[in-house]
């Protein structure tokens, strides 16, 4: 069996089987159960318990040997002890199940005695070609097939991010992401101790998985580093990654004979490495996943030129101060043409300059009409779309005070909420037609997400920043990216 | 890298000197000699045939049983505001990267580096020289012309040839890479081969 059937095996099984399933609702054995039930996968489960007995309303097997023949199951979902585990690895093999997730622990972050029976659970997994995932890993999702095979909640929302961790801690974290922006998950998988596949090898799966559009991975040590970056180097020409990487700044520096040894810190030395190979690095968890969010929701900026488009001052001048700080950003010169087209629209008190600051000049359909004025430019690569949700906001206390409905709010009311959910679909209709990405920024994506601002950008698939910076911050990691692509002639 | 002399004697260095013309440096080297500086081994702008004479004597008397070998090198002084640092490393995962960032004696304070794996292509080299942070720096400055990228560059793919070519070279240092008339000119270098220095 090939490397990506295997794979296909773990993350698009056409049957799982739990191994180790419990009746005690504090086990992971038992949550494993409960999280594939719950979540409507779409395969058949089955379950192994020594002693018998029906769980969740699933009549397990007391071993694999006993599962009914013709049910088709590609799927271990393993939380037995590991003393068990080599016999249950060969049942598998006999009965053509083709991948294991292992949770169990006592393996290589257990001592010697751990390392050794990792070593001969991987040199069995290989002979009876099997893989194994894990040990000692929380588990595998994946939307496609409606699949939570973990031991931990959430279960994110379908999309196109793929993401890969050494540790299950921050696949949960990018998943709860999913969950609070609306971004979604392809495929999650805790890698565990990584004893057969790691972190690249799933990387490089995702590279030519049709249902993923860019990877996500938490690392912290790399066993050996030029391989790393060989096969990173191979896979970022087809599909942006982005990185997260812990013990960024522990030491390391070795008592160096020459400068250039005192100067190569481990951080310094990985930070090359992503640039030359295309690897997109974020500085912290949030970073890493709005980077990703953005990689899979927006389009790649063909140039550095980011207008700010902003219904008021202050948020556009911060704005313009963090995409000039930017070092793969330009400010956009306001271009003359543009600036004329504007005055033709507004009261003569926007700013006439970028960031393009509409003072309250806007009317019915400015927002729109701006939007797609400043977007159709050649001389705009970007859009940073600021002030989206204040109406509503105000709508939001008006609908909850106490003169509702009277007075005239209802009307006001629906109005401001109708234009609001308008702008946002404008902003991503206006994007998708000139290919052009256009980031919508409001804290009001945090503190009222159910504002109908934040809420329609959400459904129209695309993350609604809590900020600009951060949205300035994920445009510049796009159009690193975007340079390092077309400097390369892909 | 700089014409430079290497000679015996403190006559031989005075001689070399008028043949390169004033000012010179004059330093002690020796194969088991690292760190010329740290240890006041470097005398800088000799303007005339008595300071080389002096500064030669000294530096010989300098040298300590465990130098070996030594010899004095003479070279021309050269002179630029700007000073580069440009290495090669071999490092404990990636293997051996070369390195290009701000120089001179505050290198490791500042620490504006920029680092790629071996080999490099010229767009890695251009990409590093575009990440220092010290942007300012590689600009025209202080009457002094803009840095010259292209010889920068071809600095960086000399090293990463020079990996390339020989797998026994370990690291090197070329510090300080000055910048004299935007060009970036290599005076001092450290090659450490296997174990030992050349």
């Amino acid at each position: 069996m090939t490397a990506p059937d295997k794979m296909r095996a773990l993350f698009d099984p056409r049957g799982v089987v739990v191994a180790g399933a419990s009746s005690h609702p504090g086990k992971f054995g038992f949550v494993a159960l409960h999280n594939i039930l719950s979540q409507g996968y779409d395969g058949g489960v089955f379950a192994t318990n020594r002693d018998g007995g029906t769980i969740l309303g699933i009549e397990t097997v007391a071993s694999i040997d006993d599962l009914p023949a013709d049910a088709p199951i590609d799927l271990a979902f393993v939380c037995t002890p590991a003393a068990v585990n080599p016999e249950l690895l060969a049942a598998c093999a006999r009965r053509g199940i083709a991948a294991a997730f292992v949770t169990s622990a006592g393996y290589g972050e257990a001592g010697e005695e751990g390392r050794r029976a990792e070593r001969e659970l991987i040199e069995l997994a290989e002979r009876l070609d099997v893989l194994v995932a894990g040990p000692n890993g929380q588990g595998v999702i994946s939307t496609p097939s409606k699949l939570c095979a973990q031991i931990v909640a959430p279960a994110p929302p379908r999309g196109r991010i793929g993401v890969a961790s050494q540790s299950g801690n921050f696949v949960s974290s990018f998943q709860n992401y999913a969950v609070q922006t609306g971004i979604g998950i392809s495929r999650g998988v805790s890698a565990g101790n990584a004893a057969m596949v790691g972190v690249p090898d799933y990387l490089e799966y995702f590279a030519d998985d049709p249902e993923t559009a860019v990877g996500l991975a938490y690392v912290e040590g790399i066993r050996d580093g030029r391989a790393f970056f060989d096969r990173i180097r191979a896979i970022t020409p087809r599909q942006p990654y982005v990185v997260l990487k812990g013990g960024a700044t522990a030491g390391g520096q070795r008592a160096a004979a020459s400068h250039t040894g005192a100067l190569a810190s481990d951080d310094a030395v990985f930070d090359g490495m992503c640039h030359q190979a295309g690897l997109t690095r974020a500085a912290t968890v949030e970073e890493a996943f709005e980077a990703a969010a953005t990689f899979a929701t927006q389009p790649l900026p063909r140039g550095p030129n980011v207008a700010v488009v902003t219904t008021a001052g202050g948020w556009g001048v911060v704005t313009a101060d963090a995409i000039t700080r930017s070092p793969d950003l330009t400010l956009a010169p306001m271009p003359d043409d543009l600036r004329a087209e504007i005055d033709s629209r507004l009261p003569p008190r926007w700013s006439r300059n970028n960031p393009i600051d509409l003072a309250g000049g806007e009317t019915r359909d400015t927002i729109p009409d701006i939007l797609g004025l400043v977007a159709r430019h050649p001389g705009v690569d970007a859009i940073v779309y600021l002030g989206l949700g204040i109406q509503s906001n105000q709508a939001r206390m008006m609908k909850d005070g106490p003169f509702y409905p009277g007075d005239g709010l209802e009307r006001i009311v629906a109005y401001h909420e109708r234009q609001d959910e308008r702008f946002a679909r404008a902003a991503a209709e206006i994007s998708d037609a000139t290919g052009k990405p256009i980031l919508t920024a409001t804290e009001l994506a945090v503190a009222a997400p159910d504002n109908p601002g934040p809420r329609t950008v959400r459904e129209t698939g695309r993350l609604c920043y809590s900020s600009s910076n951060r949205a300035v911050t994920a445009l510049g990691h796009l159009r690193r990216y975007a340079r390092w692509r077309e400097r390369r002639g892909i | 890298m700089l014409p430079d002399r290497r000679v015996g004697s403190p006559d031989d260095a005075v001689g070399a000197a008028v043949e390169l013309g004033f000012p010179v440096v004059v330093k002690l080297g020796g194969d088991a000699i690292a760190h010329k500086t740290e240890r006041g081994l470097v005398r800088l702008n000799l303007g005339d045939e008595v300071a080389v004479r002096d500064a030669a004597e000294d530096l010989v008397r300098s040298a300590r049983p465990e130098d070996g070998e030594v010899h004095v090198l003479v070279a021309p002084m050269v002179r630029g505001a700007r000073e580069l640092i440009a290495g090669l490393h071999t490092d404990a995962q990636f293997g051996r990267c070369v390195m290009v960032g701000f120089g001179g004696i505050l290198a490791e304070a500042v620490a504006d580096v920029a680092f790629r794996l071996v080999p490099l292509d010229r767009i890695d080299a251009d990409e590093m020289i575009e990440e220092l942070g010290t942007q300012a720096l590689l600009g025209p400055f202080r009457g002094e012309p803009a840095v010259d990228r292209d010889a920068l560059a071809a600095t960086l793919l000399g090293l990463s040839a020079l990996a390339v070519a020989d797998p026994d070279v370990v690291s090197v240092d070329v510090n300080p890479l000055i910048v004299v008339d935007g060009r970036p000119v290599a005076v001092d270098a450290l090659v450490e081969v296997g174990g030992g220095s050349r």
